[in-house]
């Protein structure tokens, strides 16, 4: 019951305190469980974050999900999962609805107004943060090349993103890796 | 049928969302404005700014409240199970098969590959959300609350609530 009581309190001060979405979260979770319970070692935690963002899906709920699993099972995993999201979800509906009923207000549609150009600014640079990994794991021309077509597919052929998505990860898979050679070569450069 | 739309709606970002919570929401969004028309562009919006000004995971506030929007408390559980289950079973069954690979290129390639769309349909997003303040209300209006908030984000690097909060004072008063 103790660990239980543990989780819970864990994952809800991470829910709680995570400003800027699920990647806020991560250095608190990385601090409830990793220092302040000992749930896992640094080394684990690194392993399980890196791995969390090879799968799909949000990571502020797979992370608390694996740990809640590993530390008590099942149960652990469902404690974890809702302390972490239900409390701001409430948050959200309660907000969201009691605004809403304002909403005929003129200073009330001033405000919706004036938010929508911030939150433009907020996803052009998560825009800028996503080419800028796509470069620095496959260089410029690369990523040029790729945006472009994948630009064209998805604006003006209106093929669902799903399917793109889904086409990129069979390609990946299927592709052939790089020769051992090459891999060595990298591997005594970067150090 | 609303719960297996809203199931669908969530589960289709949720396993296709690589790159964490904000790689789900233009994918989210496809499938609430685009495809159910739940939401009008400004809704969608709304509740995308308020998602951002509160703490935790956007990706489940999105879920839980759109969910509850469409479906009632029962719509908001269904999402909220869609963004998170999926992957959540991934993680666990897959755990100790990807940590013995997790080297391969094959697995580093997953993530790396579809960020080029993640960033085009971030773009977009951002782009639409440009355009419709720009009809709303107007270029000057548009410019200065871009440049401004910009600024207050990336420069003096003051916390996203806080300028959301700043934009609702402003527009409540000015426009």
């Amino acid at each position: 019951m103790r660990t239980h009581w543990n989780i819970f309190i864990a994952f809800f001060r991470v829910g709680m305190l995570g400003y800027g979405g699920g990647p806020g979260s991560i250095p608190l979770i990385h601090k409830e469980v990793v220092d302040k319970y000992k749930w896992m070692t640094a080394d684990e935690f690194g392993d399980l974050l890196a791995l969390g963002n090879t799968l799909p899906g949000p990571i502020a709920t797979k992370l608390p999900g694996y740990v809640g699993y590993r530390v008590r099972g099942i149960w652990g995993m469902i404690n974890a999962v809702l302390a972490t999201i239900v409390p701001t979800v409430i948050l959200m509906i309660v907000l969201l609805t009691s605004l809403s009923s304002v909403k005929d207000f003129d200073w009330v549609q001033g405000m919706t107004a004036a938010v929508i150009p911030v939150v433009g600014v907020m996803l052009a640079v998560l825009t800028w943060q996503f080419i800028e990994k796509a470069i620095g794991g496959m260089g410029w021309i690369k990523t040029g090349i790729m945006s472009v077509i994948i630009f064209a597919l998805l604006q003006f052929l209106n093929v669902h993103p799903g399917i793109v998505i889904g086409v990129l990860l069979v390609f990946a898979l299927v592709q052939k890796d790089k020769s051992k050679h090459d891999d060595g070569s990298r591997e005594g450069d970067s150090p | 049928m609303i719960y297996w739309e809203i199931f669908v709606a969530f589960f289709v970002p949720g396993i296709l969302g690589y790159g964490g919570g904000p790689a789900s929401i233009p994918l989210v969004e496809n499938e609430v404005v685009d495809r159910y028309g739940w939401m009008t562009v400004q809704e969608f919006s709304e509740v995308l700014a308020l998602g951002n000004s509160l703490p935790g995971p956007i990706a489940t506030k999105m879920a839980g409240y759109i969910g509850y929007d469409v479906g009632g408390v029962f719509g908001a559980f269904v999402g909220v199970f869609a963004a998170v289950a999926p992957s959540l079973i991934i993680m666990i069954l897959l755990f100790g098969f990807l940590l013995k690979y997790k080297e391969s290129p094959k697995v580093k390639r997953l993530t790396l590959y579809v960020r080029p769309v993640i960033a085009i349909l971030l773009g977009v997003m951002a782009w639409n959300f440009f355009k419709e303040s720009y009809v709303d209300i107007g270029f000057w209006q548009t410019g200065i609350i871009i440049v401004a908030s910009y600024l207050l984000l990336e420069r003096v690097k003051l916390h996203p609530a806080f300028v959301i909060i700043g934009a609702f004072i402003y527009g409540g008063l000015l426009l």
